[in-house]
């Protein structure tokens, strides 16, 4: 069979999988629609958090990123999961006996404040689009890619997918659906990763084989005979290449830190991960969640690194000085170089005329390449039937443009494995893209219905109309989601930054204090929030719109880690103002006791 | 489960004294949990990553600092959270605030 029919038959099971979830699992009441009516499995939360969290981003391109980076490429890895530190020790189980539906909640109730709640809604909203219009995006590229329709098409199918689960189950069928999805992802990142590492050290475990000597199939070789370990072999690739040591990193130690930190606060201050630990039955079983949450995460997290390396190390060795046009007796390129090249996602200008690739340090061309047509429309072809591009870098040796995403699309054809897991993967991408769309859309309905009709507008609302407006809040927030996935605004890549820079530096704070704070007040908390946004919004806004040169950064801090900064500048501010204004009522004070103990009641009106 | 929480008299309710007790072992706990989340991240994955690399992991390829920073550092936070939870389980159950 064929890769595409491969590829119908996989996606098109796994969604009839998703369906059939989504129907089994219908939400009849506000508690089913917002938290899957409490009655989650620690495990299975664990999963759909998994799930949840992990974005087409991290499936498609994580791996990628960090083949390039080397060393520097550890701040995603260990920001991304140190975070569930933080939230299985600091927040997970105290908002969980807190009850209710959502993170406003807990910021308004806590401060006693519907300015403080109205805030809240405005940075969870705000978050929560920034990071759905990459995945749907990711939807149409993962189908435009496999199956070869087109990018808007792949939107619109994603979009009443999403539609059908998020609309009709709310939490609980997103909850059902994400564990799904995250089996089927997990399964289709760890083939492929188990056979390349066979293929490049013989080993079973790529996270062994990540630091064993080269063997098998492929490693033998490019060891050509010698011993020698991956990493070693890696890094002597890189230097004769002029790329960085692989092992070592190219940022400053103040910069990795403060990457490092944000997106680990950002990720526990992320409304659509902390919702997850509001819908498991007990106190006990929300800090275990966020253990396997964070064991099913790792199974991934530990592994892309592995892959990262396996790549990059295959990659040097199959193009460098290979022949394009193959001739005789020469090293020639692969064919999956050629397939690949018709995507946009590899370029190759031969800028010495001698045929063959160079790959060395250096941008080859100015951007994502541009590839130039002949006069009948057709792709315009070099000396050795390359397609040209207009705009090579002429300043630079280097010949070869990769796009990062092609180290995980790419794998399976770079490693020579069977259509159905070709397949496989693109049914992994989609599943990772669908399931933090849904996740997010639903932080942004029940942000419309719950936070802002029932608890500040029209509390009067009965369950039955609240349940309606979540549902047509889910549905608009679908389209809205749609809308900027067919026309992706040009600073997707950049609001991403903000996303963890805003949770870090407004959620974050806001709860700890909550919860460890009795003295924490309405005042304090409110200026510290607002200081911590406008300080990290402003920076931010500075360097990626405004035209900051790197020159200007304070310390070599990089805009993605000012989030750090904020989250400090925050807790500064909340102190000192709690200090100075009256403390909160009694009632504050007794409500902050009884979260810091597991037993009794949950929430007042917990379910009501 | 039901039925055997039902058996059981109800709970007399805890002094404030005893809530502070409680809350204070939990911060102390927190405390060296913590302090490892930060030494084996920040620590031996950023701050003393050049020194730590002089190291190999014996029999593999694996630089100290380099597989803290890409690897170790995700095991541990994995392990912290499951002995965490359990101690905390445990704490509980002293103070006689679980929840069935």
């Amino acid at each position: 069979m064929s890769v595409q029919t491969w590829t119908f038959l996989i996606v098109g099971g796994t969604f009839a999988l998703y369906i059939g979830i989504a129907i089994w699992s219908r939400a009849n009441t506000t508690g089913d629609f917002y938290i899957a009516g409490r009655g989650v499995h620690p495990v299975v939360n664990g999963m759909a958090t998994g799930a949840d969290w992990m974005s087409a981003a991290s499936f498609i391109s994580m791996a990628g990123l960090i083949s390039f980076m080397g060393y520097d490429g550890a701040v995603y890895l260990m920001g991304w999961t140190g975070g569930y530190v933080l939230l299985a020790l600091l927040l997970a189980p105290y908002l969980r006996k807190f009850g209710k539906f959502t993170v406003p909640d807990f910021v308004g109730d806590r401060y006693y404040s519907n300015g403080a709640r109205i805030v809240a809604v405005v940075c969870a909203v705000f978050v929560s689009f920034t990071y759905v219009a990459g995945q749907m995006r990711g939807v149409g590229v993962v189908f435009s890619r496999f199956l070869e329709v087109d990018i808007n098409v792949g939107v619109g199918i994603g979009m009443a997918i999403v539609f059908f689960y998020a609309v009709l189950g709310g939490m609980k069928g997103i909850t059902y659906t994400q564990a799904a999805q995250y089996c089927v992802l997990i399964f289709a990142y760890l083939v492929p990763a188990i056979f390349i590492s066979i293929l490049l050290t013989d080993k079973y475990i790529p996270q062994i084989g990540f630091g064993a000597s080269l063997g098998g199939d492929i490693g033998s070789r490019i060891a050509g005979g010698e011993t020698i370990k991956l990493m070693d072999k890696l890094n002597q690739l890189n230097t004769e290449l002029g790329f960085a040591e692989y092992t070592s990193g190219k940022k400053s130690t103040l910069d990795v830190l403060c990457i490092t930190g944000a997106l680990m606060a950002g990720t526990a201050g992320l409304p659509h991960v902390i919702v997850r630990f509001y819908t498991v039955p007990k106190v006990r079983d929300a800090r275990i969640s966020a253990g396997w949450a964070l064991f099913f995460i790792a199974l991934l997290y530990t592994t892309a690194p592995a892959v990262a390396a396996f790549a990059r190390t295959n990659l040097i060795d199959t193009v460098s000085d290979a022949s394009y046009a193959g001739a005789e007796g020469e090293k020639s390129i692969p064919q999956w170089f050629k397939t690949w090249e018709d995507t946009g996602l590899l370029a190759w200008v031969d800028k010495n005329a001698d045929g063959k690739v160079q790959y060395v340090a250096g941008a080859a061309l100015a951007g994502k390449p541009k590839f130039a047509a002949a006069d009948d429309g057709t792709p315009a072809r070099g000396a050795s039937g390359e397609r040209l591009v207009t705009n090579s870098d002429p300043e630079t040796k280097n010949e070869l443009y990769v796009d990062r995403d092609i180290i995980v699309l790419a794998n399976p054809e770079i490693a020579n494995l069977p259509a159905w897991v070709i397949a496989l993967v693109a049914a992994g991408g989609l599943a990772a893209a669908l399931s933090t769309a849904a996740g997010l859309l639903l932080v942004v309905s029940t942000s419309v219905s719950h936070d802002l009709l029932k608890r500040v507008f029209v509390p009067s609302i009965t369950e039955k109309q609240e349940l309606l407006a979540a549902r047509i809040a889910a549905a608009g927030a679908v389209m809205i989601a749609g809308y900027f996935g067919i026309n992706p605004p040009g600073f997707v890549a950049q609001v991403v930054a903000f996303a963890f820079g805003l949770a870090c530096s407004s959620f974050f704070p806001a709860i700890i204090l909550g919860v460890f704070v009795k003295r924490a007040n309405r005042e304090g908390v409110v200026s510290g929030m607002l200081a911590g946004i406008i300080f990290t919004a402003s920076y931010i806004i500075y360097f990626k719109f405004l035209g900051g040169t790197p020159d200007e950064l304070w310390f070599g801090i990089s805009p993605e880690g000012i989030g750090a900064l904020g989250m400090l500048l925050n807790f500064a501010v909340a102190f000192v103002v709690s200090r100075f204004t009256p403390p909160p009522p009694q009632e504050v004070q007794d409500l902050v006791e009884h979260i810091r103990v597991p037993s009794g009641a949950s929430g007042p009106s917990a379910m009501h | 489960m039901t039925t055997e929480s039902e058996q059981k008299a109800p709970r007399a309710p805890h002094t404030a004294k005893h809530a502070t007790a409680y809350w204070k072992r939990n911060l102390t706990l927190l405390v060296v949990f913590l302090a490892i989340w930060w030494v084996v991240s920040y620590g031996a994955g950023i701050l003393w990553v050049d020194s730590l690399d002089k190291f190999t992991i014996p029999g593999t390829g694996f630089k100290l600092g380099f597989w803290f920073a890409q690897q170790g550092s995700i095991y541990v936070f994995v392990a912290l959270i499951f002995i965490y939870s359990w101690l905390m389980n445990k704490l509980d159950k002293e103070f006689d605030v679980h929840e069935d």
